[in-house]
């Protein structure tokens, strides 16, 4: 995998998702990605914008556009610094929610992207890297 | 603090999203309308989603709860406009809002609101002898 572009913004504040979802958009217009593609990497990038602001008090993306092979995609990564997640597993599971909501948020986005990783470590915080492939 | 309007007709509410939704405004809305059906009695609520282009976990909840709660205040909704890739995207992410009516366009959404509302009216001219 190629990065052909990268670009990083932090998110501390809700307001902040929002040119990050307009970045976000722009470069998945450029590479050319279908509507329904773009749309299910913002819905992703929304919620683990989210997960970052509302148990780890923010943290910091970054975007890249990258390319393997003839296909191109966009790849982002969310670092924060927060409390971490001690079960990643029981994390994944659709409903599951420390934070009185849907619990939809991970597992959701693993299915709307093409490549998905988590990793955490409780008191270091948590990294979560997808790419959605253009025609992917 | 920015607003999203609620306009009121007869006895139906008329919200149109206009801007992309965050978690905000989409709180501020779910008060405010319950508040407005409240005051007014309204009995429908439309919602015009047409120009929303993103809807997560958070924003998806809210509509359903705008649903679960009017209907409980004895108030129908239905929500209309849904983007294909939008509606595609929301079944992916394992909220497919199957407690909430949908319609193509504002003007079919209508038709829905007045049927769901005119159904539920008592039904006065009829029972008049007992049947059974
Ligand atoms: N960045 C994070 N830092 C710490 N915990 C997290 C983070 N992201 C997710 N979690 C944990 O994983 C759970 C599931 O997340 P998610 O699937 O997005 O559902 P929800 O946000 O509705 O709870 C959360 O309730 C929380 O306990
Ligand atoms: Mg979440």
């Amino acid at each position: 995998m190629v990065t052909l572009n990268r670009e990083s913004m932090s998110i501390m504040r809700e307001i902040d998702v929002i040119p990050f979802r307009n970045r976000l958009k722009e470069y998945a217009v450029k590479i050319g990605m279908s509507l329904v593609n773009q749309t299910k990497i913002i819905t992703a990038a929304s919620e683990l914008a989210r997960n970052m602001l509302k148990y780890a008090n923010g943290g910091k993306v970054t975007i890249e556009v990258v390319s393997k092979g003839r296909e191109n995609g966009i790849r982002m990564v969310f670092k924060d610094e927060g409390p971490g997640i001690p079960d990643i597993d029981k994390a994944m599971k659709d409903g599951f929610s420390t934070g009185k909501s849907l619990g939809l948020g991970l597992p959701g986005t693993k299915r709307l992207v093409s490549e998905f990783a988590i990793t955490s470590e409780v008191g270091k915080g948590t990294t979560v890297i997808v790419t959605k492939w253009k025609n992917g | 603090m920015e607003k999203i309007p609620i306009l009121r007709m007869g006895n139906l509410l008329l919200v149109t999203i206009q801007v992309d939704l965050y978690d905000r405004l989409a709180e501020t809305l779910e008060s405010d309308l319950v508040q407005m059906i409240k005051k007014t009695g309204a009995r429908g609520v439309l919602i015009d989603i047409s120009a929303v282009s993103i809807i997560d976990s958070f924003m998806g909840r809210i509509i359903g709860n705008i649903a679960t709660m009017s209907k409980i205040l004895d108030a129908e909704t239905v929500v209309v406009g849904m983007q294909p890739a939008v509606a595609i995207t929301l079944v992916e992410l394992g909220l497919p809002l199957n407690g909430v009516l949908t319609a193509l366009n504002v003007e079919k959404g209508m038709e829905l609101l007045k049927k769901k509302i005119a159904e539920e009216e008592p039904e006065e001219e009829e029972d008049h002898g007992d049947t059974e």
